[in-house]
């Protein structure tokens, strides 16, 4: 394995070959926000919050999957990122039932931090008033589909990490939504091992533990750190 | 089989042919206006007055004139004529032995025809897409003959290469460069994949060829197939095409039936296997890797490039990827050489390109054209302008492209210069608008169609082109003022630069070609003020 060096935000690096743009910068301690991205299972490269700029390349690219190559000269952080980062926080904002005050993540949720972090006080766009149902037909848990960004994170570790499927995404475009087994309610999907693998995977407060009420959905970075070297250990059930 | 007997079968072919070929076209734009009826009339004709012997109805592709159809045209007089009805159709027949012919005549000599150059449609209406044979008597397969027998993979990527061929989906990225990509990728197991998912609104070009010269697209697959070192290859074409996936289901059995196609092509070691699979009506599946995922039986959704289909695409094999245009230029180039094809076109966009010419125009239809003719050519002498009014605009390349305004009309037709005017080549519709369009209508509209046709995985695409969405119909309701113009741009370069994939990519297009071209329109939308303050 050959060792490559590059630059981010002109901090000079030094990093495995076959790693990511995003590998790299959290090494160096380089903040880059994502939302889809979640370490140890595989990625989509789908919220578009952590494109970066590569001089010499006139596209921005998805730190997530862009893997580094010697010499990359790599900016993080410049006007044109931040404004488009903050413009995909408020399009996802206008898109979902994103009120803080009265979700199960507040205070816990990635969306949440990511919108502070990227400086967005207001969405410009129109709101959408989602009407997307809510599935609570599961013994244990709950999803609330407004809550849902789309980000499939419970879909891949489902799929990855447990092994179960449960989860997948059904229409397109705006009519997209998490779908349960064949299109039932969650309670009713047998694969379902009720392992919770997607309620820690949910950035927000999509999917949740029944009986949670206002910012009462605490994050168990065990079971997060759990998620993160189950594959490697070949943890698959609980 | 071998050359001589492929030279065999088309001699033979040639010198069963009758004296007079009645040729009445079956696809799917004159089926719909009773072609079939029509042909089963000829035919009856035919019989009654015995001229059998004579004269031959065949059933045959695309004519072009779709706007004027039911076609039916006569070789060897070059006789064509327009919107034939099954009740008409025995006129036709009759005025062979000197009677009259009742449906209109039309004018085979009109720019519309004279200005064309036929390459990959040059058999398409006079071959029967239904039986190889006939194919074959038109020099057909010869080029998979010649590529397997004379040449090596690497001269066939070299002709391909120096022909300047570029991808006919639309991006316009060079055909031969593809090409030597994927042959120079390690891995035995490589696949063809013939993109058929032509989905923008008012395009017909590659259906035409699907169903008009089937085999012309499979044999400059088993062309790609050798000289990439693919033995395996699929033509993706969506479910609404279910004419063109019959004439293709039939076209790989007759092929097979041949040796052509199959296991040991022309008893060479080479052997080419096609499988068709049939798209479930996403728009997105257009886009390569949306493709691939498809076929592989997942949901047709984009996934980030690199790495590129040609090192890792279908069942993560090394897999070129082209559009039905491209590989149906393939034989051409083979057999009339490199040199023969960059003669046409410009300097940097070789070759010919087919438009659907629809809209306010007087004559639609599918156009053939070299690289480099202006825009006005094509709409003024060839289409006929509009009906009683002036051109306003052109759209070209679809949900992807742009509105061309008419004071750009001498713009040549290549990929650079379309680009360069804030438009783009696409697959080749081209529609005509005159002075009653309302361009905000326009780019709502195909904002509309992509916001229907978003696969919905990235943030962006998913959701700003139904905020895009929003914006155009609060401005065509007369409710947006300024502000929501800059907003409306902002996002539009937003999704452009950040989008996934090529439909988010460019779906911002229409809005900012418009707003560059048109923006006066969009002022005149804004809500007026009153006493000197906008109303809120």
């Amino acid at each position: 394995m050959s060792v490559k060096t590059l630059t981010i935000n002109d901090q000079p690096i030094a990093i495995e070959e076959g790693k990511t743009i995003l590998d790299a910068a959290k090494e160096a301690g380089i903040p880059i926000p994502t939302l889809c991205h979640l370490e140890g299972v595989s990625d989509v490269g789908a919220c578009r919050l952590c494109l970066v700029e590569v001089k010499g390349i006139n596209k921005l690219l998805p730190a997530c999957v862009t893997q580094v190559a010697e010499g990359m000269e790599i900016s993080t952080n410049t006007p044109k990122l931040q404004e488009y980062r903050r413009m995909a926080v408020e399009l996802i904002f206008a898109e979902g039932n994103h009120v803080c005050s009265v979700c199960v993540a507040n205070n816990n949720c990635e969306l949440q931090d990511v919108a502070v972090e990227v400086g967005m006080d207001h969405s410009r766009f129109v709101y959408r008033f989602p009407d997307r149902g809510v599935d609570v037909s599961h013994s244990q848990f709950g999803i609330d589909h407004n809550r849902c960004i789309l980000c499939t994170r419970c879909v891949r570790v489902c799929d990855e990490v447990e092994g179960a499927h449960v989860w997948d995404v059904a229409q397109r475009g705006a009519a997209c939504y998490i779908v349960s087994g064949m299109n039932q309610p969650w309670g009713e999907v047998e694969a379902c091992t009720s392992c919770g693998k997607c309620v820690d995977a949910c950035p927000t407060g999509a999917i949740f533990r029944k009986g949670t009420t206002t910012a009462e959905k605490a994050g168990d970075r065990e079971k997060l750190e759990f998620l993160v070297t189950a594959r490697e250990q070949g943890q698959w059930t609980r | 089989m071998d050359l001589a007997e492929l030279q065999a079968l088309a001699e033979q072919e040639r010198s069963k042919r009758k004296s007079i070929r009645v040729h009445c076209c079956t696809s799917t734009g004159c089926q719909a206006a009773n072609s079939l009826g029509v042909k089963e009339n000829l035919d009856k004709a035919v019989e009654e007055t015995g001229m059998g012997d004579r004269v031959e109805v065949v059933g045959v592709g695309c004519m072009g004139f779709c706007g004027r159809g039911p076609l039916v045209q006569i070789d060897p007089m070059d006789t064509l004529y327009e919107e034939v009805t099954p009740e008409t159709a025995g006129s036709i027949i009759h005025a062979l032995n000197g009677g009259t012919a009742e449906p209109v005549q039309g004018d085979s000599q009109h720019p519309f025809f004279a200005r064309q150059m036929r390459v990959v449609r040059e058999h398409s209406g006079k071959v029967d897409p239904e039986r190889i044979e006939d194919y074959i008597a038109l020099g057909g397969y010869q080029a998979l003959h010649k590529v397997l027998y004379e040449m090596t993979p690497e001269t066939v990527v070299q002709e391909v290469s120096s022909s300047g061929l570029r991808g006919r989906g639309g991006g316009g990225y060079p055909t031969g460069l593809k090409w030597a990509t994927v042959a120079k990728m390690p891995g035995d197991q490589k696949y063809v994949i013939c993109n058929g998912d032509e989905g923008d609104p008012g395009a017909f070009m590659d259906r035409s060829i699907l169903e008009s010269d089937p085999h012309l697209v499979l044999e400059g697959m088993a062309i790609a197939g050798y000289a990439i070192g693919a033995t395996h290859g699929y033509i993706y074409v969506r479910a609404e095409y279910p004419l063109a996936i019959k004439r293709l289901q039939k076209a790989i059995q007759q092929g097979k039936k041949y040796g052509i196609l199959g296991s040991q092509v022309f008893n060479s070691p080479f052997d080419f296997k096609v499988d068709i699979r049939i798209g479930a009506g996403a728009f997105v599946c257009g886009e390569e890797t949306a493709l691939i995922q498809s076929i592989e039986g997942g949901r047709g959704n984009p996934i980030p490039r690199p790495p590129y289909p040609a090192e890792k695409g279908l069942w993560q094999c090394p897999t070129l990827i082209n559009n039905v245009e491209t590989f149906a230029n393939i034989a051409n180039i083979i057999k009339r050489g490199a040199e023969w094809y960059s003669s046409i076109g410009t300097e940097k966009s070789k070759g010919t390109k087919i438009f659907a010419l629809t809209g306010k125009i007087r004559n639609n239809g599918l156009i053939e054209v070299p690289m480099g003719i202006t825009l006005r050519e094509i709409v003024e002498e060839m289409g006929g302008g509009v009906p009683d009014g002036e051109v306003k605009a052109v759209q070209t390349g679809g949900p992807s492209g742009g509105c061309i305004p008419a004071s750009l009309l001498d713009t040549t037709v290549d990929y650079d210069s379309l680009i360069k005017i804030g438009s783009m080549m696409g697959s080749g519709g081209m529609v005509v608008m005159d002075k009653e369009t309302s361009m905000v209508e326009v780019a709502r509209f195909y904002m509309e169609f992509c916001r229907g046709e978003t696969c919905g995985k990235c943030v962006p695409c998913r959701t700003g082109t139904v905020q895009l969405y929003s914006f155009l119909t609060k401005i065509l309701k007369g409710q947006a003022t300024a502000e929501d113009i800059e907003k409306m741009e902002a996002l539009c370069y937003m999704v452009k630069d950040t989008s996934l994939c090529g439909l988010g990519m460019t779906a911002p297009n229409p809005v900012l070609s418009t707003l560059r071209y048109f923006k006066e329109e969009y002022l005149e939308l804004l809500k007026q003020p009153q006493n000197g303050k906008v109303p809120v």
